[in-house]
């Protein structure tokens, strides 16, 4: 009796967990040196697409759990970069260490999130689209043209020699040795980011059967219904809309301490949109979906920068049409595709496509 | 320091104001045309049309591709503009029915979020592509018309600037005929109002889709030739920020109001000028004029606030 009413972990039979938890956890330790055999370049992009796991992951918040279009996504995610670049750095010579700056830049994205929500969650749907995207633009220009007559952001130079993240004397910049295997900069930032994108995972797993998570699933649905429920449909949007802020502003400061550098140039509206892609393609709410999403668009261009240019020379011989835009008219036909035979997702939730099946028919 | 501000001010009296307004009315009709497009395919079937904006980059193109090739030949200059401004709004109909009929009828009853996921794929598609064809630097423009500058009351204005607006005006009077007048017009109100009533009474729904589609690509490539031949300059790029204002003054309207859309559009073309020409004034030279593209968006939010669906949008519920 008892044992129907606690809640036991779903196993499917002739399954052990365990094992696919460990060959993950293998894959995960062994990412970072099987990249590296390719350049440390390689690193980088693995670095990368944990950062848009993060990223998408918390635009998943607000999208897919609460079913708000926010386009201005990365104006959080500029916030956070720019709180660490200006805190640590000789731009104004203050140079705080990053346990300080990381919540904080969370905690200023988060206050941006409210400000930005408060006057504009009663708005329906594809109006909220377009507040949130001229917010974003918004704070992209202020950030472009801060310059004067206080130099606050250094415009659009950007603002470089951003400190590395460190520990007392130890700092992820440097390559260091542990138990006899070398670690360079990018391979440590990698399983700073791999903890990091796993704290965000846990939060997004237990958020999603939290009564939170649910309130924001019944908003998604129906507003008014939530309403009629007794849900603070207001207050709990708010919430939707600051903790994907905050998300955006960590993953802003870790952004900012593994590059170096930040400019106004990577916080414009399509890298908005190409965190949004992430979770549409990937599959609007559910977990494994929106990873997937990320890790495939941060590699796809990547792999096509790296594989247009050799295709062409040993197709043709020589280069007959321009790599770069090559690469993103190949980019934006597989969005087109993967919507078009796919339309909740490459790996939507088992609910959402019967759902979608169901609406079908 | 004081001394300087008080000569900038000095120097914005009235003629400023004059001028700022001719400036904002030319913006505000290139705008409005651009916003029809956007407006007309969300009123009907619910969808931001994020490739819009590359389509009037593709009409700017094409018009200026068909100018040079014809500009040695000793035809008449007019009539060169007459054949661009024909040819570009040819391509950009037949763009606009493609892009419906390839991208969007496929996802007609597939989740909110994924024909937008597809109209951006097909705004990179289409600006790479543009890139391909033209080059990744700037175009310049032929000159086609000799430029006179009329001066009234210390503003002055050119004969180009009094084309654009007339004939945004002339095109803008065609749209309200065609949609409240004609057939065609009638089938598209119904299917705004409710798709699937209008599909019983006879209306073939894919066609009255694919009407607004080329007609607003018709309309946007008018707005494209008008963009070139008054800066005189065109890139693979411009498309997106003109797209992005066009559809802030939809929204700014009330999306899906053809009305709204108009107004929508000179009114943002006003408040950037305006905006541009005395921020610096207003904020005692603290910001300055390349803050002119945030007037949009603050305005917006601002109208928002009071009015969640636009200055004439309809009070309706959530359609989604």
């Amino acid at each position: 009796m008892n044992g129907h009413l606690k809640r036991r972990p779903v196993l499917i039979p002739g399954q052990r967990p365990w094992l696919g938890f460990l060959l993950l956890a293998a894959v995960l330790v062994a990412v970072p040196f099987v990249a590296a055999l390719g350049g440390q370049a390689w690193v980088r992009i693995a670095n990368f697409s944990i950062l848009y796991i993060f990223l998408a992951l918390g635009l998943n918040i607000v999208v897919g759990y609460a079913g708000l279009l926010d386009l201005g996504y990365v104006a959080f995610y500029a916030v956070g970069a720019y709180t660490y670049a200006l805190l640590a750095s000789p731009h104004f010579g203050i140079h705080l260490p990053f346990w300080v700056i990381l919540p904080l830049g969370a905690g200023l994205a988060c206050i941006f999130g409210v400000l930005l929500g408060a006057p504009t969650l009663k708005l329906r749907g594809d109006y909220l689209a377009i507040v949130t995207l001229g917010f974003g633009e918004i704070v992209r220009i202020f950030m472009n043209n801060l310059n004067a007559p206080i130099n606050v952001t250094n415009g659009a130079q950007g603002i470089t020699l951003i400190d590395p993240i460190r520990i007392g004397d130890f700092s992820f910049a440097q390559t260091s040795t542990f138990l006899g295997v070398s670690f360079s900069g990018p391979q440590k930032y990698y399983f700073l980011l791999v903890a990091l994108a796993l704290l965000v995972i846990v939060v997004n797993m237990r958020l999603q059967d939290s009564r939170i998570g649910r309130a924001w699933q019944a908003i998604r649905e129906d507003e008014v219904a939530a309403k009629a429920c007794g849900i603070n449909t207001r207050n709990i949007k708010l919430l939707a809309f600051a903790m994907g802020a905050s998300f955006g502003g960590i993953a802003g400061g870790v952004f900012s301490a593994m590059q170096g550098f930040v400019s106004p140039e990577s916080f414009s509206l399509m890298e908005s949109i190409t965190i949004l892609a992430m979770v549409v393609l990937g599959g609007m709410g559910h977990i494994p979906g929106v990873i997937l999403g990320a890790v495939l668009l941060t590699g796809l261009p990547e792999a096509l920068r790296y594989g247009i240019e050799p295709l062409q020379r040993g197709l043709f011989g020589r280069m007959i049409i321009d790599p770069e835009s090559l690469r993103m008219l190949i980019f934006g036909l597989a969005l087109v595709l993967v919507m078009r035979f796919r339309p909740a997702g490459l790996w939507p939730s088992s609910q959402r496509r019967r759902e979608l099946a169901e609406s079908a028919d | 320091m004081v001394r300087h501000q008080r000569l900038v001010a000095e120097s914005l009296t009235m003629d400023t104001l004059l001028q700022q307004l001719i400036n904002g009315l030319t913006l505000g009709a290139v705008y409005a045309l651009v916003a029809l497009g956007y407006t007309m395919v969300y009123g009907i079937i619910g969808l931001i049309n994020f490739a819009h904006g590359e389509v009037v980059m593709i009409g700017t193109m094409v018009a200026f591709t068909v100018i040079v090739f014809f500009a040695g030949s000793g035809m008449p200059p007019l009539l060169i503009l007459g054949v661009g401004l024909l040819v570009s709004v040819v391509v950009c109909m037949v763009l606009g029915w493609a892009l419906e009929r390839v991208a969007y009828r496929p996802l007609r009853h597939a989740p909110r979020l994924t024909p937008l996921i597809t109209a951006i794929g097909m705004s990179i598609v289409l600006q790479n592509v543009a890139m391909l064809i033209w080059g990744r630097n700037y175009i310049t423009f032929p000159p086609m018309i000799n430029k006179q500058i009329y001066e009234v009351g210390g503003a002055s204005f050119t004969n180009v600037q009094v084309a654009i607006v007339s004939l945004a005006a002339l095109v803008m009077l065609g749209l309200i005929y065609l949609v409240h007048r004609t057939r065609i017009g009638m089938a598209m109100r119904a299917t705004a109002q409710n798709p699937h009533v209008a599909s019983l009474m006879g209306v073939d729904i894919n066609r009255v889709i694919a009407m607004a589609f080329i007609i607003g690509s018709a309309l946007g490539a008018v707005a494209g030739c008008m963009v070139g031949s008054y800066y005189e300059i065109a890139h693979y790029q411009m498309g997106f920020m003109l797209g992005l204002k066009a559809f802030t003054a939809a929204v700014l309207g009330g999306i899906g109001n053809l009305a709204g859309a108009m107004a929508g559009g000179l009114l943002l073309g006003l408040i950037e000028a305006l905006g541009a020409g005395y921020i610096g004034d207003l904020t005692g030279n603290f910001l300055g004029s390349h803050y002119q593209d945030i007037f949009a968006f603050i305005v917006l939010i601002i109208v928002l606030m009071f009015r969640p669906s636009g200055l004439f949008g309809e009070r309706t519920g959530d359609r989604a």
